[in-house]
C-alpha cells in the first residue's frame, strides 16, 4: 500500500512535469498547422497563459511572440504597429527570463513587418532595427540556421543596387540549409525555418 | 483480500485518475459597454495553463480540470481588464465579461482643421524633410516646398507665406516653440529670397493655415511649426560641392549614443553662376554668404533631451537696376546683412505623467542697407528740390532687431488620453533703425518691448471619435500698451476608419510691424477671427482633404501721411478672406510615384496701409493650383521630379498722394502665373553598404518652359509709366554633388546646405 501510494506520488509529481512538456508539444503542434488569424490568435493566448503560469520559462512566451508573428505576416492585419507592439511585449516577458538568438530572430521578424509598411521612409529606423536584431542575433548564436534564414529573406527583398539580390541571397540560404541539418535542437526549442530556407533557395535559382 | 487488495487499489487509481481529469466547461460571450462583441480577448484562469481567446462574435469556451476557487481574467489589447472569482468542479460555469474600451493615442482622433502634419511617421506625414528636398522647384527651401500646400500663394516678388489673404508678415515660424525673429535671408525689393534654415535640421514640420493652437501667438494668418531633430544617426563628415556652393561639415555621436555634436560651415558666391545666365539687374557686388552653424545635444536620464543650435550668417551684395522715373538714371542698392540665431531647448518628463519645455532662443540681426541714384556712368548724381522724390531714393539705413525670449509648457496626462497643458512667455525685443543720410539724417528710430503671455489649453478626448481642444492665451505688450485674450477652440469628430470631420475656431492678434511702431506706438493689436470647417480622408499611402474657412480681419494697421516723407498709422482697416481648398495625395496607385494636387480657392478684400477702400490685395489671386510629381527608378538609382505651379493673374495698384490723401490712380490684374520646374538626383552608392563615400548628384531647372512671370507692376512718380516686376532671370538653374563618409545617408539624399 505503501508503495502503492508512493508510486501514486511520483505519477502526480512527474505527470505535473510532463503537463508542461505535453502541453507544449500540443501547441507547438498545432502552431505547426495553424492557418487562420484565430486558430493563431488562440494559439498566442494558450503560451502566454503557459508562460505566465509556468513563470521561469522563456518558451512559451517564445511561441506567444512567434504565433503573433505568424499573424503579423498574413496580409488581413491591418495595424503591423499595433501587432509589432504585442509581439515586443511577449519578447520582453521572454527575455526577462533569458536573452537568446531565437528571440533576436522573432525581434528581426517584428521590425521587418514594421519596416514592409513603408520602405522608404522606415528603412532607416525600423529597417536599422531589423539588422540590429540580425546581427546581436548571430553573436549570440552563429550557428543558428533561422538567422541565416531570415538574413537570406532581407538580402532576397532587397533590391540588387541595394546590395541585395538573388546572388547575394544564394549562399546565405545554402548555410541556414546546412545548418538546419546539422541542428540537433533540445526537446520544445524551435525548429521551424527549413522549408521556407528552401523555397528562399529555390527562388534564387 | 489477498487477491482484492490490488483490485481495490486500482480501483481507487481509476476513481482518482477520474477525479483529476474531471473536466469543467468554462464559456461565455465577451462584450463592450456599448454590447458589441469583443473579438480577440484573452480568457485566462489565473496562475494555469486554462483558458481561450473568444471569435469574431465575443464567444469563448473551454475545459479546465482544475479544481477550487480561482480567479478568472479577460485582457485585450486597447481595453481595461476584467476579473471575476469562480469555484471550479460544481458543473459548467457561463460568463458574460463586459470589458471597457480604453482610449488610446492611436486609434484616437486627431484635430486637422487647418493644419498640415508633416515629418512624424506615426502620424502620417504630410511632407517628409526628404519631400522638400526632391519637390521640384523648391531647391531644398521648406517656404518653397510649403507653397505646394493649399492655401499658400505663389508669390515670387517677395519672401515670406502669403496664406489665405494674409500678407507674408501675418505667418510666424517657432523652433522647437520658439519664435524666429527673422526666418528668411534678408532680401533686396521685388526678390524673393530663401528660408535660413535646412529641412534636415527638422524631423517634423506643422504647416497651420489656420485655427492654430493657444500655445502660439502673434501671427494673424499661420504657424510653421519646426521640431528639431534629437541624435543624427551616426558621426560622419560631408562635403558639398558647385558652381555656387562649398561647404564642410561634421556630426559627432558620442558612442553610448547618448550626445552629440556638429559643426558646418558653407560659403555661397553667385558669381560664377551670374557671368553664365544672364541676370536683368547689374550685380556690381556678387551675393556672397557665408553661414556656419554648431549645435549640441545630449538625453537626460529620464528620456529627456537637451538640445542647442546656434548659426551665423553673413552676407552682402549689391545691384542697380533702371529708375523708373528717368531713363538715363539708375538705382544702386546694396545691402550687407549679419545674422546669429541661438536656440537652447529642454524636453523632461517628470513624476505623475507631467512634461516639460522649457526653450530659450536670442537673435540678432543686423541690415546695413543703402541706395544711391547714380548717372549712366554710374555715378552719384544729386537733384534740385523740384525732383525731391529722386532725392528721397538715396538712402542708408542700419535696421536692427533683437529678441530674447523664454517660454516654458507644462503637459500633463489626465486619465486615459486627456490632458491639459499651460505655459508662458516672454519676449524682450530691441528694434532699432539709423539712418545715415536725408531726410532722417543720423536719425535713430528705436523702440524696446516686453510682451508676455499667459496660455492655457485642454485636449479632452470624449470617445475614441469625439475630441476636442479648448484653449486660452492672454498677451500683453508694453510698447503698445495693450493687452488681449485669444479664445480657439478646435473639435474633431471620426466619421470612419480613415476619415473624420473637424471644425476650428479661434482669435488671433498680432502687434503691428517695427517699420509702423518706429514711427507710433499710439496702436493696438490687429486681430483675425478664423473658422474653419475640415473633412479629411487618410489611409497610409493617400490623403484627400477639403477645407472652407471665413476669417475676419479687423484693426489692420491704416496709414496716415503727414507729409511725403512723414506717415503715422491707425487701427482703422478691416477685410476678410473666405474659401475652399483641396488636397489630394496619393503614394499607391504607380509604384515609386509620388504626386499631389492641391487647389486654393480664395476671395478676400481688405482695406489697410494706403489702400482707399476694401479691395482684393496685391498678393493674392482667386485660383491656385500645383501638381507635383515625384519618380524614382531603383534601377538607375535616380529620381526626376516635376512641379507645376499655376495662378490666376494678382491685382495691382498705384495709390497716389495728393497732399494727405491717397487716390486709386490706377488699377489693373496681372496675367496668369505659372511655373514649371524639374528636378533630378543620381545615388549611385544607394544601398551599398560597404561604399566608404556616399554621393548624391543633384540638378534642378526652375520654370523650364520659360513663361515670363510678371508679379505686379511698380509706377513711377507722376503715375504715368509703369514697369513690371519680374524675377532677375527666367529660368534658375543648380547642379551639385554632395558627399559623405561614415554613414549610408541615402533618407537625406539631398544635402542639406542647398
Amino acid at each position: 500500500m505503501i508503495l502503492a501510494l508512493a508510486l501514486l506520488v511520483t505519477l502526480e509529481v512527474s505527470a505535473q512535469t510532463d503537463k508542461y512538456t505535453q502541453v507544449m508539444q500540443k501547441n507547438i503542434a498545432l502552431l505547426d498547422s495553424a492557418k487562420s488569424i484565430d486558430e493563431l490568435q488562440s494559439l498566442v493566448g494558450t503560451f502566454d497563459r503557459i508562460g505566465d503560469a509556468e513563470k521561469t520559462k522563456w518558451l512559451p512566451y517564445y511561441y506567444a511572440a512567434l504565433a503573433q508573428t505568424w499573424v503579423g505576416w498574413n496580409p488581413a492585419t491591418k495595424d503591423k504597429d499595433a501587432n509589432s507592439a504585442k509581439i515586443n511585449a511577449f519578447l520582453a516577458k521572454a527575455e526577462a527570463i533569458e536573452k537568446n538568438a531565437e528571440l533576436y530572430a522573432v525581434e528581426n521578424m517584428s521590425a521587418t513587418q514594421q519596416m514592409l509598411v513603408d520602405p522608404q521612409t522606415r528603412w532607416m529606423t525600423n529597417g536599422k532595427d531589423a539588422n540590429t536584431a540580425l546581427q546581436k542575433g548571430l553573436q549570440a548564436d552563429a550557428n543558428n540556421p533561422r538567422l541565416y534564414y531570415l538574413q537570406g529573406m532581407s538580402l532576397l527583398g532587397t533590391p540588387e543596387q541595394f546590395g541585395g539580390g538573388k546572388d547575394k541571397a544564394k549562399p546565405v540560404f545554402e548555410k541556414s540549409l546546412a545548418l538546419y541539418k546539422s541542428a540537433q535542437p533540445q526537446p520544445l526549442y524551435p525548429t521551424w525555418g527549413q522549408k521556407q530556407a528552401e523555397d528562399g533557395l529555390a527562388q534564387c535559382k | 483480500m489477498n487477491l482484492n487488495k490490488p483490485v481495490t487499489l486500482l480501483a481507487a487509481l481509476i476513481f482518482l485518475t477520474g477525479c483529476l481529469t474531471a473536466q469543467t466547461l468554462v464559456s461565455g460571450t465577451v462584450k463592450d459597454t456599448k454590447g458589441h462583441p469583443v473579438r480577440g480577448a484573452s480568457i485566462t484562469i489565473k496562475d494555469s495553463y486554462d483558458g481561450a481567446v473568444s471569435d469574431s462574435i465575443g464567444a469563448f469556451h473551454f475545459s479546465t480540470s482544475e479544481k477550487g476557487p480561482f480567479t478568472i481574467t479577460v485582457t485585450n489589447i486597447g481595453y481595461s481588464s476584467f476579473e471575476q472569482s469562480i469555484t471550479l468542479g460544481s458543473g459548467p460555469i457561463v460568463l458574460k465579461p463586459v470589458i471597457k474600451e480604453q482610449l488610446s493615442e492611436l486609434k484616437a482622433v486627431t484635430i486637422t482643421a487647418g493644419s498640415f502634419t508633416a515629418g512624424d511617421a506615426k502620424r502620417g506625414a504630410v511632407l517628409s524633410s526628404l519631400d522638400v528636398a526632391t519637390t521640384a522647384g523648391s531647391n531644398a527651401d521648406i517656404t518653397a516646398a510649403l507653397k505646394t500646400l493649399p492655401g499658400a500663394q505663389q508669390i515670387g516678388e517677395q519672401e515670406g507665406l502669403f496664406v489665405r489673404g494674409g500678407a507674408g508678415y501675418e505667418a510666424k515660424q517657432y523652433i522647437d516653440g520658439a519664435l524666429v525673429n527673422n526666418p528668411y535671408y534678408s532680401s533686396v525689393p521685388d526678390i524673393s529670397s530663401r528660408g535660413r534654415f535646412s529641412p534636415f535640421l527638422f524631423k517634423g514640420t506643422v504647416f497651420s493655415t489656420g485655427g492654430y493652437s493657444a500655445l502660439y501667438g502673434q501671427a494673424l494668418s499661420s504657424v510653421v511649426l519646426l521640431e528639431s531633430i534629437d541624435l543624427p544617426e551616426k558621426t560622419e563628415i560631408d562635403a558639398t560641392l558647385s558652381p555656387i556652393i562649398v561647404g564642410v561639415g561634421t556630426q559627432q555621436l558620442a558612442k553610448d549614443k547618448r550626445s552629440s555634436w556638429g559643426v558646418n560651415y558653407n560659403y555661397v558666391n553667385v558669381g560664377l553662376y551670374f557671368d553664365a545666365v544672364k541676370q536683368t539687374p547689374d550685380y556690381f557686388k556678387m551675393p556672397q554668404f557665408h553661414n556656419a552653424d554648431f549645435n549640441f545635444r545630449a538625453k537626460t536620464k529620464n528620456g529627456g533631451m537637451i538640445k542647442y543650435y546656434t548659426t551665423f550668417a553673413y552676407n552682402d551684395l549689391g545691384l542697380r537696376r533702371q529708375d523708373i522715373d528717368s531713363l538715363n538714371t539708375k538705382d544702386a542698392f546694396s545691402l550687407t546683412n549679419h545674422n546669429w540665431y541661438n536656440n537652447l531647448s529642454w524636453r523632461e518628463y517628470l513624476n505623475n505623467g507631467w512634461k516639460m519645455n522649457l526653450v530659450a532662443s536670442y537673435s540678432t540681426n543686423l541690415d546695413n542697407v543703402g541706395q544711391q541714384v547714380q548717372n549712366a556712368f554710374n555715378q552719384p548724381k544729386t537733384f534740385n528740390d523740384t525732383v525731391f522724390w529722386m532725392n528721397a531714393k538715396t538712402f542708408n539705413v542700419d535696421n536692427r532687431q533683437d529678441l530674447s525670449q523664454a517660454k516654458a509648457v507644462f503637459d500633463k496626462k489626465l486619465g486615459g488620453i486627456s490632458s491639459i497643458r499651460f505655459g508662458t512667455e516672454y519676449w524682450y525685443s530691441y528694434n532699432t533703425q539709423k539712418y545715415r543720410s536725408l531726410p532722417y539724417s543720423d536719425t535713430l528710430f528705436k523702440f524696446k518691448d516686453n510682451y508676455n503671455a499667459v496660455f492655457a489649453e485642454s485636449d479632452i478626448f470624449l470617445t475614441n471619435e469625439l475630441a476636442a481642444k479648448l484653449g486660452l492665451r492672454y498677451e500683453h505688450s508694453t510698447v503698445i500698451k495693450k493687452s488681449d485674450l485669444a479664445p480657439r477652440v478646435s473639435l474633431a469628430y471620426k466619421t470612419g476608419p480613415d476619415a473624420q470631420v473637424s471644425l476650428a475656431y479661434g482669435i488671433f492678434y498680432q502687434k503691428p510691424e517695427n517699420s509702423q511702431l518706429f514711427y507710433t506706438t499710439n496702436v493696438g493689436f490687429t486681430k483675425a477671427t478664423h473658422y474653419i470647417v475640415n473633412y479629411q480622408k487618410m489611409s497610409k499611402d493617400r490623403i484627400f482633404r477639403i477645407e472652407a474657412y471665413y476669417k475676419k480681419y479687423e484693426d489692420l494697421i491704416k496709414t496716415i501721411p503727414i507729409n511725403y516723407y512723414y506717415s503715422t498709422f491707425s487701427n482703422s482697416g478691416s477685410g476678410y478672406a473666405k474659401g475652399i481648398e483641396l488636397f489630394w495625395r496619393d503614394k499607391k496607385t504607380i509604384k515609386d510615384f509620388d504626386y499631389w494636387i492641391s487647389y486654393s480657392y480664395l476671395d478676400t478684400k481688405r482695406n489697410y496701409l494706403n489702400y482707399t477702400e476694401q479691395l482684393m490685395p496685391s498678393f493674392a489671386a482667386t485660383h491656385t493650383a500645383s501638381l507635383v510629381m515625384k519618380k524614382f527608378f531603383t534601377k538607375l538609382k535616380s529620381g526626376v521630379n516635376l512641379t507645376y505651379s499655376y495662378a490666376t493673374g494678382r491685382p495691382f495698384y498705384n495709390f497716389m498722394l495728393n497732399g494727405t490723401k491717397y487716390n486709386l490712380a490706377e488699377q489693373g490684374k496681372t496675367k496668369d502665373y505659372n511655373s514649371l520646374n524639374f528636378s533630378a538626383e543620381y545615388v549611385p552608392s544607394i544601398g551599398n553598404p560597404k561604399a566608404k563615400t556616399f554621393v548624391v548628384l543633384f540638378a534642378s531647372v526652375s520654370n523650364v518652359l520659360g513663361y515670363n512671370a510678371v508679379y505686379g507692376y511698380n509706377f513711377s512718380y507722376s503715375g504715368g509709366y509703369r514697369q513690371p516686376i519680374t524675377p532677375p532671370a527666367n529660368r534658375f538653374y543648380f547642379i551639385g554633388c554632395f558627399l559623405s563618409w561614415g554613414v549610408d545617408r541615402s533618407q537625406d539624399a539631398i544635402n542639406n546646405n542647398l
